[in-house]
């Protein structure tokens, strides 16, 4: 019982210092320690402790990879390039570059992770949108909506879903499979939406000021992230872990990058986030801690068994009410145990939830919300009214009918 | 005169011209443009979702203040180009709506552009922001449409 206490309370102490990031301090400063506590004190065996970080491992080295692979892309100019493509195949029609930003969008949040549309897609879709003298707002938000729900496809698009692409057991082609139809349904549902909730903003057209500039793609960034991908579908074929593909494509561009000194090895470092992943492995101990002391079972109990289709909805919801508590990642860790033990479209009902549900506040949980909110009390706080009723409208139903895709899915394909 | 032209992106030509048109290049004539503090406060609550990756120095909502304000200084040359005088440039951060009516304290004549449905005559051709400013303006208002007027015939048919 005071291991169960103990282990709920550090967990909380963890997530709170993430949630609240005092003085700016990296999240596994906090995390670490704790995971060092929970093992030290028993709450969780230091063998088991081993084989969560021994499962883990590879999933952050694959995101590592994935988060340089991503940055490296950046310094070649990708990013800029693809605005400077979406300017020009809009021509100006603020619908037709919402169109454009929505293909892209999905595209790197799928390929690259989410991280990247967040940090280096969205403030070039900006500048885009402004270059042509046209309200940038749809266009920003559809990159901080679809970098959560444009992430259902390939188990490198987020966190949660190399997590839980690891304990479904399925190949990376299999995984694939059963979640393009969800995907595509996601961003589907997301795009008729904003259509209708922009209708005015995008009903006014250009003021034909500045002309996009002429930015060619650069070639071996395109080529390597294009290489990069048909190593997944490879090395899930060939039965080998696809984060080998996502390595060599990272390394490639990084020995470029540094023979042409656009890269520094200090700078690479930096991109793949190092405290970051000690972050998720500790955070990954202290979660198994808590499992281990009767939350698992409690969990067991909540998720529902089979994969007719009210039980995938009833998961999904759950996962996306409880991602939207304190953030996803606890979410998904909290829940993968019991959800794979239901099988592999339990598992990706789960990640539906947890991937769509964060859109519901800007912020991706309502404890950040709630202390931004205290934060900028005092502040000029700025409205975030349009924000919020956006995600309130989209998320239900984008849930509903990716689930619905989902279900499809695995009747069509088996799983 | 103090002539003050609210700048918005799509809309603001036919502000600037209906300042020209009706000889308003008066005493004064001030451009006003208002950066929209929720998207930058979205993109930064976009980032701080991203669980676990602290380091503030990736920011892109910082990114995003840069942009905008080098997007207003060039929203403004523009605006000033095709007024062909100089003029006054405020540039606001916050509340769209609300800066706007305070910037017009005082002004003789406050030239807005309509930002709704510009299909038809009627009260849904204000946006939210341009309704607000319509309905608490401390002066004078010219509502301009920034395109062609729809026809009379596209009113409502009487009850």
């Amino acid at each position: 019982m005071a291991a169960e206490i103990s282990s709920i309370l550090l967990l909380f102490v963890v997530l709170g210092f993430a949630v609240l990031r005092p003085r700016g301090l990296p999240e596994a400063v906090a995390a670490i320690p704790a995971a060092a506590i929970v093992v030290a004190s028993g709450a969780v065996h230091w063998a088991d402790a081993l084989s969560e970080i021994r499962r883990l491992a590879p999933v952050v080295a694959f995101l590592a990879a994935i988060l340089i692979l991503a940055q490296l892309c950046d310094d070649e100019g990708l990013f800029r390039a693809l605005g400077a493509v979406t300017a020009r195949a809009s021509r100006g029609n603020p619908i037709r570059l919402l169109t454009m930003v929505f293909i892209v969008a999905a595209a790197i949040t799928a390929i690259l992770s989410l991280d990247a549309t967040v940090v280096l897609l969205t403030p070039v879709v900006f500048v885009t949108a402004a270059s042509l003298g046209l309200r940038a707002k749809p266009h920003v938000y559809a990159c901080t909506h679809l970098a959560n729900s444009g992430s259902l496809l390939l188990p490198v698009s987020n966190l949660t879903n190399l997590l839980a692409f690891t304990a479904s057991g399925l190949t990376f082609g299999a995984f694939t499979l059963m979640m393009a139809l969800p995907w595509v349904a996601a961003v589907g549902v997301e795009y008729l939406i904003f259509r209708l909730f922009f209708d005015r903003d995008l009903g006014l057209g250009t003021t034909g000021c500045g002309q996009p500039e002429k930015l060619a793609l650069p070639v071996v960034a395109v080529v390597i992230v294009a290489l990069t991908l048909a190593g997944f579908g490879l090395t899930s074929v060939a039965g080998v872990n696809p984060a080998w593909a996502a390595a060599a494509g990272a390394a490639v561009l990084a020995v470029r990058a540094l023979c042409r000194r656009t890269a520094t090895v200090k700078s690479l470092v930096s991109a793949g986030s190092v405290p970051f992943l000690a972050f998720v492995l500790a955070l990954g101990v202290v979660v198994r801690a808590v499992e281990d002391n009767g939350l698992g079972s409690a969990v067991g109990r909540l998720v529902p068994v089979g994969s007719s289709l009210p039980a995938l909805l009833a998961v999904a919801a759950l996962a996306a009410v409880l991602a939207n508590v304190v953030n996803n990642l606890p979410a998904v860790l909290v829940l993968l145990p019991a959800a794979a033990a239901a099988g592999p479209g339990v598992v990706l009902a789960v990640l539906i939830g947890v991937n769509v549900g964060p859109n519901l506040t800007y912020v991706g949980s309502l404890a950040t919300l709630l202390w931004r909110r205290i934060l900028t009390r005092n502040n000029a706080e700025p409205q975030l009214g349009e924000f919020l009723r956006l995600g309130a409208l989209t998320v239900p139903p984008v849930l509903v009918v990716s689930v619905l895709a989902l279900w499809v899915s695995l009747r069509m394909f088996g799983g | 005169m103090a002539v003050l032209i609210w700048v918005v992106e799509g809309s603001w030509p036919a502000c600037v011209d209906a300042a020209g048109r009706l000889g308003w290049s008066g005493d004064r004539v001030m451009l006003i443009y208002v950066r929209e503090a929720e998207v930058t406060a979205a993109v930064a609550g976009a980032y701080a979702g991203l669980f676990g990756r602290g380091r503030s120095a990736r920011d892109p909502s910082q990114r995003l203040t840069e942009a905008s304000i080098s997007v207003a200084e060039e929203l403004l040359d523009a605006a000033e180009a095709r007024l062909g005088r100089p003029a006054q440039r405020l540039i606001r951060t916050g509340r769209i709506e609300r800066e706007v009516v305070a910037a017009a304290t005082g002004v003789d004549v406050l030239i807005v552009a309509r930002d709704g449905d510009l299909s038809r005559l009627g009260p849904r051709s204000l946006g939210r922001h341009t309704r607000f400013v319509v309905d608490h303006a401390p002066c004078p208002v010219l509502l301009v449409w920034p395109r062609i007027a729809p026809s009379v015939e596209s009113l409502q048919p009487p009850p």
